[in-house]
């Protein structure tokens, strides 16, 4: 019943407050319905995490921004500007607003991989950013 | 004599290109304008480029200087009518290159003539669109000599 309530909150697009394990689980579905049996893990968002892309110069990894810690501030590596730490540990806001959730991901992951990333790598990762510690 | 030699010196001023040292970001800017841009860089002031300029940057936003700046329509149209809005008029704020940069208006140029090319290698400066690295209160608006310290330098005397 989650699962179902869960796609229609994606597919209706309407922005409202979420929790990380919520947002995850919603993708983590949409990811099951392309592969049944997906189970996100924490496990394979660290690697994602820390995977060397090399598309772009300046953004190789997500460390290039966002430090080798999700729970650290980072630092935009083009402008320098200040970026709050990933974790929603240490930044309580982080994956909370489905929308600003899927424009960083749209954004980000166009930089870094030059592809859009898939509902099982945003599940992995908002799973592995919410368990980090 | 004396309203004649105001008159004077505010046509002077006015004449001025852009008094630079304040340029805070026009009250009318929508939320969008700071949640948007704001958030990979400091609020540039708008009228560091021309309307034509700003114009081609909102058109090509999934080529955004290396990265990806892509906003629904909505949004993308408000942010740009705010920038024409109060972009300059004057020639010499045009940018260069393709979408145009500001730090290559010929005023930007001649404003950073002095700095020494391995200011802009530094480290901790990484990029002309770190205005910040030197402007110590750029965030806030303000380009005064007097709060510029380049790093490596101290204190920037003109």
């Amino acid at each position: 019943m989650k699962r179902v309530w869960l796609s229609c909150f994606f597919a209706s697009g309407i922005a409202m407050a979420a929790s990380p394990p919520e947002l995850a689980a919603g993708y983590a579905a949409e990811a099951a319905r392309q592969s049944p049996g997906f189970q996100p893990s924490a496990r394979r968002g660290a690697e994602f995490y820390a995977r060397r892309f090399a598309v772009s110069e300046k953004m190789p990894a997500c460390a290039a921004c966002h430090t080798d810690s999700p729970l650290q501030a980072g630092r935009h590596a083009v402008t320098g500007k200040a970026i709050r730490p990933l974790a929603p540990r240490a930044e309580t806001a982080r994956f909370t607003d489905p929308a600003k959730v899927e424009k960083w991901f749209r954004r980000n992951c166009s930089e870094v991989l030059g592809r859009a990333c898939s509902a099982a790598e945003k599940a992995d990762f908002i799973l592995f950013a919410t368990e980090a510690k | 004599m004396r309203t004649a030699r105001l008159i004077a010196c505010a046509a002077l001023a006015l004449s001025l290109p852009a008094r630079a040292d304040r340029l805070p970001v026009p009250a009318d800017a929508p939320p969008a304008f700071k949640a948007e841009c704001a958030s990979c860089h400091l609020p540039y002031p708008p009228a560091l480029l021309t309307a034509a300029d700003w114009q081609q940057v909102m058109a090509k936003l999934d080529k955004h200087y290396g990265g990806s700046a892509v906003l629904d329509e909505k949004t993308r149209r408000e942010i740009e009518d705010f920038l024409v809005r109060h972009a300059a008029t004057r020639s010499r704020m045009a940018g260069a290159g393709d979408p145009p940069r500001l730090t290559r208006s010929e005023w930007f140029l001649h404003e950073h003539r002095k700095l020494p090319d391995r200011t802009w290698r530094d480290a901790r400066v990484s990029s002309a669109s770190n205005c910040s690295a030197c402007h110590t209160r750029a965030e806030q608006g303000s380009y005064r000599e007097r709060e510029i310290v380049v790093p490596g330098f101290g204190k920037w005397k003109d």
